[in-house]
């Protein structure tokens, strides 16, 4: 029998997990100070943007089982209504983000009541159809969105008089509060009546609807948050590029965040930051990984699902689940022996 | 009127008649046995009493209501839960999980409550993984709320089911076959937890291959063949039934009573 | 003018109906959405034209197209989707796979042939006739030809054959099926040997009318199939048939009448219609569910 090394490392984790939190929370918060390069602060950044995207798609794709080929879409929508908004109207960017969010919330319910009615391919079929009709609005509807020339100068957040940017890692703050409180919004969520009726209706659909569960109600509100998460990202976005146009939002996002999540593990939230990490480092590595990406994210797409479906990240957890009201502490087997899944 | 009254009840498939014009009455606290061959649509019943399929014609009415025809979350609601012949749980969510799936509709706090950790929520959360617990414990699995649904044996797993179903505060439980694939003595464990079922006032609609079981707890049996109703009455009477034994025994009355 | 696009349209969509009809096939047999179709055809049209290259001469090379593709979609079956089915995989696992192919094989492209649009020769030599006003050119007839011959022999293939008798077994019972002796592995690899052989004609035809091919073609033309083959009913051949039609009018309709910016999103609007309305499609049956 293999030695449950997993246990170990699990629980380990857990009695340590105050130590833990604070050394990552140090690493974060400090990292501006560690002199690194502008061009490694920026990668961070879009690792966060992506992570950001992903936690999005997760909601969607790791709990209720619905694949979207559509999210460049809403991340389309976040981006141009926050920098619309910003530049024509002048407003606040935190005003421009919960516009920007609340909009591809409002694209995701139009499309999710009609689809996700059926089954899921339809889904599948419908978004990819959907980012490439964003794309086609972009270029088209010029006097709003500036056509195929693109928006230029989007303005960048201000706080209290600052402008945040690179250089005064105002992006980067910004960045992992965005990130924080999203992945914050997606573990509560997750862990509530919520996030199990998104996970019944992703392993059985069926069953969940014999078990009361409003499954169109509930598949809608992951595709809606989902969604909504996705144009936060956005809206973070379009600043932090400071020029967006239709060839930002290709379908190649769309896949490079679907891939995200396959590779980090479905289901779970510390995957998408290793994923996003992965996939947005490894095309820095060589001019020839650079050509090759596409390729490359299509192949892991397969070969995720076909050895490793959890991801690198998802394992079943051999701590017992934790009940409320009970004393926090890890006492012995969760999961008895005799049965082991690994 | 009784309990649960299904009366005059069709269901064809593309011009294949799976049920054709079956009635049957249950009162409220029996344990009452659908039997019959395979392929005689006992499943279908099941599926029509629980809104997976619409009924072309005929009536169910539940305590005073009609329920045929409603949406499968309205039965829920209205206090009729099944078991699936082929075992139906969420594999990968644990055992306790499971059982707080079915209790969902009644933890009666929001989106807004989970991501803001209300009082409320905790309350909720707290409240019902407890009764979730002491589901488990009666059904006899309080040592496996952390595993693994799909970790299960065979056995455990029916009876997951069965809780799960519990769980979602039914007062009628369909259960699809709930011996099968059990050895004689998880039968006879069955037997017993399904008569404590009755006890605790729940009534029961059974469809079962395992004679043994359905001859001892049953307190009326219907025999179905080809979509109808070919015999109905008490454990004693079906086992003496001339047209039973012809249809779905297929041999003499001696080999019933043997059982 | 009305006629013309109407000519236009009926060309258009008769292709479309092919790529469709292939489409539906797997999945009347697999009950898979395969993503992978659209980029299928594309890496079909784009063969063609590394054949044309040589010099053998633009029929030649699609039908040499038309065995290599169909041969990819064997090879896709065998190497990514076998598998799967027989680990008994999660139903979104084959979605995915097929996903992740459909991106390979469009990237592959990109990097053989570079992202921009490439030209096209003409399959035929230009022209046509006239009829009531109405121009109707060579390669028009050809696109029609081709593809209601190919969509006719499909038909009595699937309705007449033993291989289709399988299919149809298939479709209806993939269990009863495999216990009546049907070799299943042979049906699934015929299946998408068709898909593919007719994706890539329907490839070659596409990029004959335009002259021009392109990797991101299947990306530009997929959600136009999918729409036809939901508009016709998933898995059904009568359905892709009508759909492709209908879907290729109503392109080259909404082009006339709103401009040339409606043309690629009249396709969505025709799906999110369908889904309001008709959800199983103009020929689709409501599937039953299995409890």
């Amino acid at each position: 029998m293999k030695k449950d090394w997993l246990f170990l490392m699990e629980s380990m984790l857990f009695k340590h997990r105050l130590l833990i939190w604070g050394l990552v929370a140090a690493v974060v918060l400090t990292l501006p100070f560690w002199g690194l390069s502008l061009f490694v602060m920026r990668t961070i950044i879009m690792i966060g943007v992506f992570a950001m995207l992903a936690l999005g798609l997760n909601l969607l794709t790791g709990y209720t089982s619905q694949v979207s080929l559509g999210h460049a879409g809403f991340f389309a929508i976040g981006a141009y209504t926050s920098a619309v908004l910003m530049m024509r109207f002048d407003v606040h960017f935190l005003v421009g983000m919960l516009a920007g969010a609340a909009l591809a919330g409002l694209f995701g319910l139009v499309l999710g009541i009609p689809t996700l009615r059926l089954s899921g391919s339809y889904l599948t079929i419908v978004t990819m159809g959907f980012g490439e009709i964003i794309r086609l609005i972009i270029m088209t509807w010029t006097p709003v969105t500036n056509g195929t020339l693109g928006l230029m100068s989007i303005p960048r957040p201000r706080f209290f008089g600052t402008e945040l940017n690179l250089n005064n890692h105002g992006f980067y703050y910004l960045m992992v509060a965005l990130v924080f409180l999203v992945a914050l919004f997606c573990h509560h969520l997750l862990n509530s009546k919520v996030g199990r009726s998104f996970r019944a209706i992703g392993e059985d659909e069926v069953a969940a609807s014999m078990m009361g569960l409003q499954t169109t109600e509930l598949k809608v509100l992951a595709f809606v948050l989902s969604a909504f998460i996705t144009g936060v990202a956005g809206v973070f976005y379009a600043p932090l590029m400071g020029f967006i146009d239709h060839n930002t939002f290709t379908f190649d996002v769309s896949i490079l965040i679907l891939s995200i999540v396959i590779v980090g593990g479905m289901g779970t939230l510390r995957g998408m930051f290793l994923g996003s990490a992965i996939l947005i480092v490894f095309p820095e590595m060589s001019r020839f990984l650079m050509d090759w990406r596409f390729v490359v994210y299509g192949l892991l797409l397969i070969l995720m699902m076909r050895f490793r479906p959890n991801g690198l990240l998802g394992w079943q957890s051999r701590l017992p689940y934790p009940i409320r009201g009970k004393k926090k502490e890890v006492k012995g087997h969760g999961i008895s022996k005799r049965q082991r899944s690994f | 009127m009784a309990y649960l009254s299904v009366k005059e009840v069709s269901k064809s498939f593309g011009g294949l008649t799976a049920v054709g014009g079956v009635s049957f009455e249950v009162e409220k606290g029996q344990v009452v046995s659908i039997i019959g061959p395979n392929g005689a649509g006992k499943t279908t019943i099941f599926n029509l009493l629980t809104g997976v399929y619409e009924i072309d014609s005929g009536t169910v009415t539940f305590d005073g209501k009609p329920i045929h025809n409603k949406p499968v979350q309205d039965i829920v609601g209205a206090g009729i839960a099944r078991t699936f012949q082929n075992i139906r749980l969420f594999p990968k969510m644990r055992v306790l999980e499971n059982v707080l799936v079915g209790m969902d509709r009644k933890m009666g706090y929001g989106l807004l409550s989970s991501v803001f950790r209300t009082p409320k929520f905790k309350k909720a959360e707290q409240e019902f993984t407890q009764r979730a617990i002491e589901i488990l414990g009666s059904i006899g699995l309080g040592d496996e709320i952390h595993n693994y649904a799909e970790n299960l044996p065979y056995g455990a797993k029916r009876k997951l089911e069965i809780a799960r179903a519990m769980a979602t505060g039914a007062k009628i439980l369909l259960l699809d076959e709930p011996a099968a694939g059990m050895n004689p003595q998880e039968s006879v464990e069955l037997m017993d937890f399904i008569s404590s079922l009755k006890n605790q006032g729940y009534t029961l609609i059974l469809i079962e291959h395992d004679m043994s079981v359905v001859m001892k707890i049953s307190d009326k049996i219907y025999v179905i063949d080809h979509g109808v109703k070919i015999a109905e009455g008490k454990p004693a009477e079906i086992a003496n039934n001339e047209a039973v034994i012809r249809a779905y025994l297929g041999g003499s009355a001696k080999d019933v009573k043997s059982q | 003018m009305f006629i013309q696009q109407l000519v236009n349209g009926l060309a258009l969509g008769m292709v479309y109906a092919l790529i469709a009809v292939g489409f539906s096939l797997v999945f009347g047999i697999l009950r898979l959405v395969n993503f992978s179709h659209a980029a299928i055809f594309a890496f079909g049209a784009h063969v063609a034209l590394f054949f044309i290259g040589l010099e053998v001469g633009p029929i030649p090379a699609i039908l040499i197209s038309m065995v290599l593709t169909g041969g990819v979609g064997i090879l896709i079956d065998k190497v990514a989707l076998a598998p799967l089915r027989k680990k008994k995989s999660i139903p979104i696992a084959g979605l995915i796979t097929t996903i992740g192919v459909s991106y390979i094989l469009q990237n592959i492209l990109t990097i053989v042939f570079g992202s921009g649009r490439v030209h096209f020769p003409a399959i035929i030599p230009p022209g046509g006739f006239d009829f009531l006003g109405t121009r109707i050119t060579s390669m028009q007839i050809l696109m029609f030809g081709v593809s209601l011959t190919l969509m006719l022999l499909l038909t009595y293939l699937v309705n007449h054959t033993k291989m289709g008798l399988a299919m149809r077994a298939m479709q209806q019972n993939p269990k009863a099926a495999r216990l009546m002796g049907i070799n299943v592995n042979s049906v699934i690899m015929f299946t998408f040997f068709l898909a593919g052989a007719t994706a890539s004609i329907a490839g070659g035809l596409i990029s004959g009318f335009y002259q021009m091919a392109y990797p991101a073609m299947g990306v530009s033309f997929g959600p136009k199939v999918f729409s036809a083959t939901v508009l016709g009913g998933i898995g059904s051949m009568p359905g892709a048939f009508v759909g492709g039609i209908l879907i290729g009018v109503i392109e080259v309709m909404a082009a006339m009448f709103l401009g040339s910016a409606y043309r690629d999103g009249a396709a969505f609007v025709v799906l999110i219609l369908v889904l309001i309305l008709r959800p199983q499609g103009l020929f689709g049956r409501k599937l039953a569910l299995k409890v």
